[in-house]
């Protein structure tokens, strides 16, 4: 028996800006529902183990891990939250599997941000209270030194960033669940208000609210239950030092350690050669283009200029958030992981619709927990 | 104390340093307003409540009337879409005195909290709610008791709409 780990069933509820006719729990109640069906499974008799991805700030909720069985069918059963992004509950429910005990895992991850009516306040607390927060500035003043001193030393543009937005929101109008899509000019983004400059209002990704649920299976379960298993070739995860005062504000070290890792795991030795797609976090703009630096695809400097030549638009060799991204999708808080992992999967199955991809074998997910984190996650796909 | 140390060397902080700012620390406030989305089920709970009838919801695979209302049965997993009005009276499951309150005060007279098993629910099937009308000392687990609820028009979809339970002799 091989030690192979498949996702064999997707669910998703959204992705909406607001979702008034559903509790938390209906939303995740959705995506579960989808998601077993999808997998061929019965909760309550089939899967052994259950992860979500949740932060109690976000839920309004100390202690949410109590408030998470019942809608996904975990009653009675192991389950446990961590707050991480959803690539650390993947991670997290592969590792499950890994360790022989589990056969069948699923894992949850949601955002209601419309219910969180101070978002900014909440993500203030993410401040460190003693030598940062007193300071009283909104946190994505922290995206704006990052992008400033990111465009500073790659010498990427202002310009390629708004293309990243032109891009990604242009993919999510081929994407249903995506409320963002729109076609947009890089002068309709650069003429946006200023959030924090460099950094531009029409840079950064609204937050959606919506529900996205995994089933995970053993090579043998995948075999007998799934035709199209999505197979993980590899996981990665890293954070650098919290400190605002001594981080390196240019580059995202912990997605370059978290690529590695999963890359080791993965036997990948040239990312751009082996992998066809990818599938980043752009809760802001440059953040995409920092990110496939930092995966490796592209040398520091790079990935802004190969933006503008159109390598990583849809029909490129090289698609980038086909799905529309955060851009297009929303911000799902800690659900974003999930969802960038979410369409490796539907490409990878071949039932992305409109915006399937051709000739693909192996795609990446990269998630970032947002400002002010330096945290990052990676998980390596193939069908 | 031992045989190196007889005398620890300084001077202990005192709660009063601590008070008047002698001790350097950091205060504040988190900005953390939510208002959540009631949903169809708790939204027809709470629509009930404000009409003065407790809704629960059935699961026909189960067999199994649960209050407050769900869309999910727990237990199987399938939809719940048939809402049943309840009586609103039904035996204490549990309940609890309490004598420190919600902003931590010590109080004399205690609160009483307590599940109500609501008649036409299924067993172990209540609403957390707090008892009155009663002597702290008189109540009962299995002691019967009744809704009483705010006037129809002070009433706003909230649990709150009823004030609490007090004993009640009727038989359902």
């Amino acid at each position: 028996m091989s030690d192979r780990v498949a996702i064999i069933g997707i669910g998703w509820s959204g992705f909406r800006p607001v979702t008034p006719e559903y509790s938390y729990k209906e939303l995740m109640y959705e995506a579960a529902r989808r998601a077993y069906s999808d997998a061929g499974v019965d909760p309550r008799r089939d899967i052994e183990s259950f992860v979500t991805v949740a932060e109690d700030f976000h839920e309004g909720t100390s202690i949410f891990d109590e408030y998470t069985p019942d809608q996904l069918g975990a009653v009675l059963k192991p389950m446990h939250t961590i707050t991480g992004d959803g690539l650390h509950g993947l991670a997290t429910a592969y590792m499950l599997i890994k360790t022989g005990q589990f056969s069948l895992v699923a894992v949850e991850g949601h955002s209601k941000a419309s219910n969180l009516l101070t978002p900014d306040g909440v993500t203030a607390y993410a401040q460190d209270p003693v030598l940062n927060r007193p300071l009283r500035m909104n946190t994505h003043f922290v995206g704006g030194m990052e992008m400033n001193r990111y465009l500073y030393e790659s010498g990427s543009t202002q310009e390629q960033c708004a293309q990243v937005v032109v891009k990604n929101r242009s993919n999510a109008l081929e994407n249903p669940s995506a409320p963002f899509g729109a076609d947009l000019s890089v002068e309709d983004i650069l003429s946006g208000p200023p959030l924090s400059w460099p950094l531009g209002v029409r840079e950064t990704a609204e937050h959606a609210d919506g529900a996205i649920v995994m089933v995970l299976a053993s090579e043998e379960k995948a075999k007998v239950l799934s035709e199209t298993p999505v197979w993980i070739l590899g996981a990665g995860w890293s954070n650098d030092s919290p400190g605002l005062e001594n981080r390196d504000w240019s580059s995202a070290n912990y997605t370059k350690n978290a690529a590695k890792m999963a890359y080791r795991q993965a036997g990948i030795y040239h990312p751009y050669q082996t992998i066809d797609f990818a599938e980043v976090s752009d809760i802001y703009a440059y953040k995409e283009l920092q990110s496939l630096e930092e995966l490796g695809f592209f040398q520091f400097g790079e990935a802004g200029l190969v933006t503008e030549e159109g390598l990583t638009h849809k029909d490129g060799d090289f698609p980038v958030n086909v799905s529309g991204g955060c851009l297009g999708m929303g911000n799902l808080l800690d659900a974003n992981g999930l969802a960038r992992a979410l369409e490796i999967v539907l490409q990878l199955r071949g039932t992305a619709g409109p915006r399937q991809l051709e000739g693909i074998n192996v795609g990446l997910a990269h998630s970032w927990r947002g400002v002010p984190t330096a945290s990052g996650a990676v998980m390596i796909m193939s069908n | 104390m031992s045989d190196k140390i007889s005398t620890y060397p300084g001077t202990s902080l005192s709660e009063k340093e601590i008070r008047d700012g002698k001790v350097l620390s950091i205060q504040d406030q988190m900005p953390g307003k939510f208002s959540w989305d009631t949903g169809i089920a708790i939204g027809k709970y709470l629509a009930g409540l404000k009409d003065g009838v407790i809704f629960g919801s059935y699961c026909a695979t189960c067999r199994r009337t649960v209050v407050p209302p769900r869309t999910i049965c727990e237990w199987c997993f399938q939809p719940m879409d048939r809402y049943i009005p309840l009586e609103d009276t039904g035996i204490v499951n549990t309940f609890s005195l309490c004598y420190v309150t919600w902003d931590v005060r010590r109080i004399k007279e205690p609160e009483t909290p307590a599940v109500i098993e609501i008649d036409g629910a299924s067993s172990l099937h209540g609403i957390m709610h707090k008892l009155g009308e009663v002597e702290p000392q008189e109540i009962k687990i299995g002691m019967r008791v009744k809704a009483v609820w705010k006037s129809a028009e002070m009433r706003q979809g909230a649990i709150t709409d009823i004030l609490y339970f007090k004993p009640h002799e009727g038989s359902h």
